[in-house]
């Protein structure tokens, strides 16, 4: 029995979504024009007013938003209500520079919220379930997203944030938590140790998790789906767009419904911005229909994905979107953190270093590691090993105060790092995601 | 007085100080003395070698090298040789960042190289106690 928490519009005809979005693009857009001042004039700049859009199709004729304009507006500059009527700040995880964040109104939040509560309705949950939110709560949208969509189908909540797994697993075992939301890679960990204390897969009372905030791989969820004895269900979003729920996966396992009532989705080809056929693969662009406070039309995710209308056996309507098969830029996700090489380059010329450096990622036991190797220059060598590993361990300081995450630094000597001609191999990523 | 020691760093990796020990053998500079430091992730080898300044020249085109000043110092063929050297340097508070020895076939002897942080006061106090301490003649 499929579970719905709105029905309605969960399974609403093509006609009645479209007829929907077209309502809802034409108030976006309005709004939108008059009252974010950035947004006016990149429309002014392309010689588009709001009467011309008159529908989604007419979508394609809007400006595109990056993350770069979101850098450049910040903090306010999106914003398309009065400060006063926001209630909530959430914030991204890249630390490129100036963070990008993010605005809610009430509205905002109720729509964000509802949206996590199809994700966990989707994913069998009821009134019934005790939902253990393992996702971090802050400024990150994963928490406070899933907390919120819990309440909404009026489970009981377990606001355990990330980290210390050992109390993650006596609340888990004594409070029998029966739906798991955390990253996938925490997920895999909680699963393991879980098994290293004596635990069988039979003896937690779970029966699902809603993984996301980073990439992970079929192979990924079985193991998850083994270890804890669940079904494990994917769920897509972004802070820009909002937060978790932007889409989510039904009990099919074989894509993510987008919530088309509140998003509107484009594939674009990443070069030429121009929009591609239903089918084809492309970038993602998410247009939100009804948000107030950050009401951001066309943002180009970078995340690149194929979208299917094909009928989905739960008898959702919404159009599906494959897992992200990698990214338009050189963004890179580590351990659910957005890292760019140009951030490590900036900590290596800060610190004296060389410029020549090579980023190793890879996945042991379902969690990323980063490893950069660096080259030594003749005057910071030493003959005591001591100044040497003192040294690494200074790098490391200074990577993780501009990642957000830990790096293992690796000193090498110099013309060590393999040189290519032209366009430098700086990141060798070993993970096998797609 | 002192004699001088090159390092040269290099990747923890198999083969890697093979390829070293090759050129070196090939640009015909002997060996005195050497060690190996090591970590997970890198190495430091120190030598002392027949001819520093070629030795440097040919090590530099293949990784960083540093050349530092150590003490040498001749241990008497006895029980206990080692131990007097430092006990003479713990009491003058000369702190010793790390030794190795070696034996020569030239002049028969067992020989510890010291890295010390003050390599002047170590020559003096060990000449002092009747020690006999290399120069770079000696090698």
């Amino acid at each position: 029995m499929e579970n719905y928490f709105q029905k309605e519009i969960e399974t609403a005809s093509r006609e009645e979504i479209l007829a929907l979005q077209n309502e809802k693009i034409k108030k976006q857009v309005k709004h939108v024009y008059e009252n974010v001042e950035y947004y006016r004039k990149l429309m002014d700049e392309k010689g588009v007013k709001p009467e011309d859009i008159q529908s989604v199709e007419d979508i394609k004729k809007l400006p595109f938003l990056t993350k770069a304009d979101l850098r450049e507006a910040y903090p306010y500059g999106l914003l398309g209500t009065p400060l006063n009527d926001c209630v909530r700040i959430h914030s991204t995880s890249g630390t490129t520079g100036k963070r990008v964040v993010a605005f809610y109104t009430q509205h905002d939040v109720d729509l964000w919220e509802e949206c996590c509560a199809r994700a966990i309705m989707a994913a069998s949950g009821t009134s019934e379930d005790v939902v253990q939110v393992a996702y971090g709560y802050g400024l990150f949208t994963g928490g406070a997203g899933l907390h919120g969509g819990s309440h909404k189908v009026g489970s009981l909540t377990l606001p355990m944030s990330s980290g210390n797994t050992d109390r993650q697993i006596q609340f888990m075992m004594d409070l029998n938590a029966t739906i798991l939301c955390c990253t996938p890679s925490y997920a895999a960990y909680i699963g393991e140790t879980l098994a290293e204390q004596g635990y069988q897969p039979k003896d937690n009372k779970l029966k699902a998790g809603i993984f996301g905030a980073e990439p992970w791989t079929e192979e990924m969820r079985q193991s998850i789906e083994k270890s804890l004895g669940i079904k494990a269900y994917d769920i897509y979003g972004l802070t820009e767009t909002s937060g978790p729920g932007v889409a989510f996966e039904c009990s099919e396992q074989s894509g993510m419904h987008i919530n088309e009532d509140h998003f509107y989705a484009e594939i674009i080809d990443p070069d030429t911005g121009e929009v591609l056929p239903e089918g084809s693969k492309g970038e993602l662009v998410f247009t939100a229909l009804d948000k107030e406070a950050f009401p951001l039309l066309r943002y180009r995710t970078r995340d690149i994905c194929v979208l299917t209308r094909e009928k989905c056996s739960c008898g959702r309507t919404f159009v599906k979107m494959c897992k992200p098969m990698g990214r338009s830029d050189d963004m890179l996700i580590i351990r659910g953190v957005n890292v760019f090489p140009s951030q490590i380059e900036t900590v290596l010329l800060n610190e004296g270093y060389s410029p020549n450096y090579q980023i190793e990622i890879d996945r042991k036991n379902n969690t990323d590691t980063l490893d950069v190797m660096v080259e030594l220059t003749q005057e910071q060598f030493s003959d005591k090993v001591a100044d040497t590993q003192r040294r690494e361990r200074e790098l490391e300081g200074a990577m993780r105060t501009m990642l957000g995450i830990g790096a293992k630094i690796h000193l090498v000597p110099p013309k060590s790092v393999v040189r290519s001609e032209g366009k430098a191999v700086r990141v060798i990523d070993k993970r096998k995601l797609h | 007085m002192a004699i001088k020691q090159i390092s040269a760093f290099m990747e923890n990796k198999p083969g890697k100080l093979s390829e070293l020990v090759e050129i070196i053998a090939d640009a015909d500079v002997n060996l005195r003395a050497m060690s190996l430091a090591d970590t997970n992730d890198f190495g430091i080898l120190r030598v002392i070698a027949s001819d520093t300044e070629k030795f440097k020249e040919i090590i530099e085109q293949h990784t960083v090298v540093t050349v530092t000043e150590v003490v040498a110092v001749e241990m008497p063929d006895e029980v206990g040789a080692l131990s007097k050297i430092l006990k003479v340097l713990g009491a003058a508070q000369i702190n010793i960042e790390y030794m190795y020895a070696f034996t020569s076939a030239t002049k028969l002897g067992a020989y510890t190289v010291l890295r010390v942080d003050d390599v002047a006061a170590a020559e003096e106090l060990l000449t002092g106690h009747g020690f006999t301490v290399l120069t770079e003649a000696d090698i």
